[in-house]
């Protein structure tokens, strides 16, 4: 069977002509006009790179200040905004924008075997208003006026009452600014899953990344939505005196929870689900054998999705809600773990059958094995009430949710960036330094976590700044913090490793992990154009299944943009639009939008007159270019 | 590894008086035994996943340098895989559903206690960053208002009707029972049964603010006996100082700042912003469970509070040294 070869050889100077129609504008101000999603894609993991380090730099210095009863490293006040900061930021502005947005803009067009991502100016611009979220908080924190109120901030404590000034109204813009984002990527992404698909990928052939990050978009569009809500509302409530949650005046405080975590816990399976998406991928290309249970798989990740949507109550058990409702979510809670057992059981399967390589990104696969059933495990306990009215907002807490999320997001993070590294900068990365990352970052990570559950269960609530001698909490503490050390050294020899694999690493070929998605079926980096010739699929692994002759996709012009659309259940080609290019606006549009929104935290009037520039901006943005013959859609019957 | 783990970290930490392994009531222990039940279970499961990894991985390894050629389909192989993943997901939801239905048993044994009748009822309002504790009573002189330290008898149903006076608080004492939160505008009914006297630690366990880490409050369960003397001793208003030095910390007391905000029954002084300070005297802790109840401790609070716990609600009271010394030594009369 065909491992992977060129699909066929393409007519002489078709390279060079693609090459100066997908152009990607060069200079300064090139920068900002680019709208390919290899380039938007890798600025998101960059991005969100920075925020992970930025992140962890705050947790270090939670750790130090916990490592001793009574320490005096910080008070109160930096201990809340920082240990505030470190969840906003984790989740906001690292997670969901690496393990979605990130990887999701990179290789899902890739996957698809097209040319650009869907709606890449809408992806362009999600990119700039996500990093204006950033921004917007961070400069908050070093001004002293980071959020102070948790990264859930419950109401009464961020009302108007008892937190006044702007911390918690930045925080509030900032869910504004990154879900705007997640919406418009989720977006593109969708689209792009349903309507750019190479010919052959029917949809019970598309490859189970796709299949995952069709289910997050789904998600997210049903999910971001209730937290901008309530973020909104706890603005109004800030800045225009209404009332929404002031029991004072009528006002609900439980409303706030309900709305949050109706978003919140969907969102756990928005950065776990991208981790899952990884592993299914990575299990069959180094175990050299299709993932067994493919279809099992699917159905799992689409129940995953759905049902997260059913469990948001066990946030709340604690809130003295009826014992009827609270059996239905442990119901709930625990039958979500069905489908990531599904998933457990057909990975072991695929690889009990298979020839395991153990490359560097299967070694982190295996990371996440022993890391994230843990914390699946620790969940089992949590979601039974009882269990959960005692360890519930204690550092057992903390603990399983690091572990599942480091655990099920960060240690597929690396798998995933070890794997697709190579594609994206043309060179593998140091064999000898990912192995002494992994090993720093496992050990590091169990010692800080592990240590944790011990804490909780010994009464040790979180989100405290400091604790008595007299609790005995000291010495588990110490062992804990000293396991940062550990981590944070893996992660520098990460970045090393990265930037001196950049120099002078390997040079990686097409495919250097002989693997059967069409994210390889292109040179490493991919040029502009994606694919010289677009492929068409013959099986659910396209490379491994291609035929002798697999054909191509003929009759796309190489002298404008145009993509190949095609139909959303079997992926036959239905007409060619054409991609709409370069263009500043939508960083001018996220500039004006970015503005609006921080106005908003000191006037609400900003939204009434900001209506009128960001109008103005959009109108530039879509302004048709009459010059192109190709604009309007053409509706004809395609052949391959 | 983990089977020892509780133990290790057992012999690091003491069980003592704040942890949920040091069940001293019913609910307590049947939430301790449900954690071991699902414990184990998920150990077994931990073990048997990775096992299956390790085994997997280890039994067709291939060290080679460069990538092998894929495996061709195999159907019959498929049909057997099928057949283990099916017997192994009908498994996990049979054990699933146990621990469900234990769940529900063991959540059903919590809260039978909210059938009992004639319970001791205690208000407990959550303050930043201190406990109001309030005995109601249809006598309006019979009602006890204390601050931090619940004392309950033993072996007799006890309720805890929460409230919360400002941000969502969380009563938590783990060695009686789970927690519940004080949501400002709700009011819930939190039951238990203490079984063994002592004095039992708990912290507020929601987030609510800079003093979150101070908010400490303690269950002293006693016999019925020693009980119904305390609230005997609760009910009476604070008597007149007769020691010279205490009468004029009483007059520093009530034409200073501490008027204003906290009561002493039997005085002038009967702001509720604060503590209820009527029987100071009897209480073990100050601020919160964050201090002895000594002279020097009391002295470091009323003078800086803001250095012990920054941000607290109190300001700092630089009284002249021997205003503060007949402060106290009024305070310590308030048995």
């Amino acid at each position: 069977m065909a491992v992977s070869e060129p699909i066929a050889v393409a007519p002489v100077g078709a390279a060079e002509r693609l090459e100066q129609t997908w152009r990607q504008p060069p200079g300064f101000w090139g920068w900002f006009k680019n709208t390919h999603h290899t380039a938007i894609g890798v600025r998101f993991m960059v991005t969100s790179f920075i925020f992970l380090i930025l992140g962890g730099i705050l947790a270090a210095l939670m750790r130090f200040q916990l490592s001793r009863p009574e320490n005096n490293l910080m008070g109160p006040d930096f201990y809340n905004q920082t240990f505030s900061m470190h969840g906003s930021t984790m989740i906001f502005l690292f997670a969901v924008p690496m393990m979605f947005q990130g990887f999701g803009v990179y290789v899902v067009p890739l996957m698809c075997g097209a040319r650009n991502i869907a709606f890449p100016r809408l992806n362009a611009f999600s990119f700039y208003i996500y990093v204006g979220g950033g921004l917007l908080l961070w400069i908050g924190y070093l001004l002293n006026t980071g959020v102070d109120t948790g990264w859930f901030s419950y109401v009464t404590l961020s009302g108007p009452q008892f937190s006044p000034g702007k911390r918690v109204d930045f925080w509030a813009q900032m869910i504004t600014f990154t879900e705007v984002s997640a919406l418009g990527v989720a977006i593109c992404i969708a689209t792009t899953i349903l309507r750019h698909r190479a010919p052959g990928m029917t949809l019970n052939r598309m490859p189970i990344l796709l299949w995952e990050k069709l289910t997050i978009s789904m998600a997210v569009i049903f999910a971001m939505p209730a937290v901008m809500v309530v973020s909104s509302m706890l603005l109004m409530d800030r800045t225009v005196g209404t009332h929404f949650f002031n029991p004072a005046e009528g006002g609900d405080v439980l409303l706030y929870q309900h709305l949050f975590w109706f978003f919140g816990h969907p969102e756990v399976y928005i950065i776990f689900l991208p981790g899952t998406a990884i592993v299914s991928t990575t299990v069959a290309v180094f175990a050299r054998r299709h993932i067994f249970g493919y279809v099992p798989i699917v159905v799992s990740v689409v129940a995953t999705g759905f049902l997260g949507f059913s469990v948001w109550v066990h946030h709340m058990f604690a809130t003295g809600i009826p014992q009827i409702s609270e059996s239905f979510f442990t119901a709930a809670s625990l039958m979500i773990v069905v489908p990531t057992a599904v998933q457990f059981y057909c990975w072991v399967t695929t690889i009990w059958r298979g020839k395991l390589q153990m490359k560097l990104p299967m070694l982190w696969i295996y990371g996440f094995f022993f890391v994230f059933l843990i914390g699946g495990l620790s969940g089992v306990m949590l979601a039974s009430v009882p269990v959960d009215w005692q360890v519930h907002d204690t550092f057992f807490v903390v603990a399983h949710f690091h572990y599942v999320l480091i655990g099920g997001a960060l240690f597929p993070m690396f798998a995933g960036l070890y794997f697709w590294i190579p594609k994206m900068m043309g060179r593998m990365m140091d064999d000898m330094l990912g192995k002494v990352h992994f090993w720093l970052f496992f050990v590091g990570f169990n010692l800080t976590f592990f240590t944790m559950h011990f804490l909780g269960l010994h009464g040790m609530p979180r989100r405290v700044y400091t604790y008595l001698p007299e609790m005995h909490w000291g010495t588990l503490n110490a062992l804990s913090t000293s396991g940062v050390a550990l981590m944070s050294l893996g992660v520098i020899v990460f970045i090393v490793n990265f930037f001196q694999s950049r120099a002078s690493g390997e040079l990686a070929g097409d495919n250097p992990w002989a693997a059967g998605s069409l994210d390889w079926a292109t040179p490493s980096p991919p040029p502009s154009y994606n694919f010289l010739e677009p492929p068409t699929v013959n099986g659910r692994e396209a490379l491994w299944e291609a035929l002798p002759n697999q054909p191509i996709v003929g009759g796309l012009r190489d002298d404008v943009r145009e993509v190949l659309i095609t139909h959303s259940l079997d992926a036959e080609p239905e007409y060619k639009e054409e991609d709409p290019g370069p263009s500043i606006w939508p960083f001018i549009t996220s500039i004006v939008v970015g503005i609006v929104f921080v106005e908003s935290i000191f006037t609400p009037w900003a939204i009434a007159w900001g209506a009128a520039p960001v109008g103005a901006a959009l109108i530039a943005w879509m302004w048709p270019k009459g010059s192109r013959p190709l604009r309007r859609r053409v509706e004809e019957k395609w052949s391959v | 590894m983990i089977g020892v783990g509780p133990i290790a970290a057992a012999l690091l930490i003491d069980p003592g008086a704040h942890s949920m392994f040091g069940g001293a009531s019913t609910q307590a222990s049947h939430i301790e035994w449900l954690y071991w039940l699902i414990f184990w279970i998920c150990f077994v499961v931990y073990v048997l996943v990775i096992a299956a990894f390790t085994r997997a991985g280890a039994r067709n390894y291939r060290g080679d340098p460069g990538m092998l050629p894929v495996l061709p389909k195999d159907e019959a192989g498929d049909r057997r895989a099928g057949w283990f993943v099916g017997t192994a997901v009908v498994v996990t939801i049979l054990t699933l559903f146990f621990v469900l239905v234990e769940t529900v048993i063991t959540g059903k044994k919590v809260e039978s206690a909210t059938t009992s009748k004639n319970p001791v009822t205690i208000n407990v309002i959550g303050h930043q960053w201190w406990w109001e504790v309030i005995y109601p009573n249809p006598q309006a002189d019979q009602t006890v208002t204390t601050a931090n330290e619940i004392h309950v008898p033993v072996g007799k149903p006890v309720v805890i009707l929460t409230n919360s006076a400002d941000v969502i608080h969380s009563f938590w004492p783990p060695n009686i029972n789970g927690k519940r939160d004080l949501l400002p505008g709700y009011s819930s009914a939190f039951w238990f049964q203490v079984d063994k006297p002592g004095i039992y630690r708990g912290q507020c366990a929601e987030f609510c603010g800079l003093q979150h880490a101070h908010m400490g409050f303690s269950i002293i369960a006693e016999s019925p006996e020693q009980f119904a003397q305390w609230q005997q001793n609760q009910v009476k208003p604070a008597g007149d100082p007769t020691d010279p030095e205490a009468q004029r910390g009483k007059q520093v007391f009530l034409t200073h700042a501490c008027i204003m905000c906290h009561t002493v029954r039997g005085t002038d002084a009967g702001s509720r912003f604060g503590p209820d300070l009527t029987h100071l005297a009897s209480r073990q802790m100050i601020a919160a469970e964050t201090l002895p109840n000594t002279r020097g401790a009391v002295a470091g609070w009323i003078v800086d509070p803001q250095r012990i716990k920054p941000g607290t609600q109190m300001s700092p009271n630089p009284l002249a040294p021997d205003d503060l010394q007949a402060v106290i030594t009024y305070l310590q009369t308030l048995q």
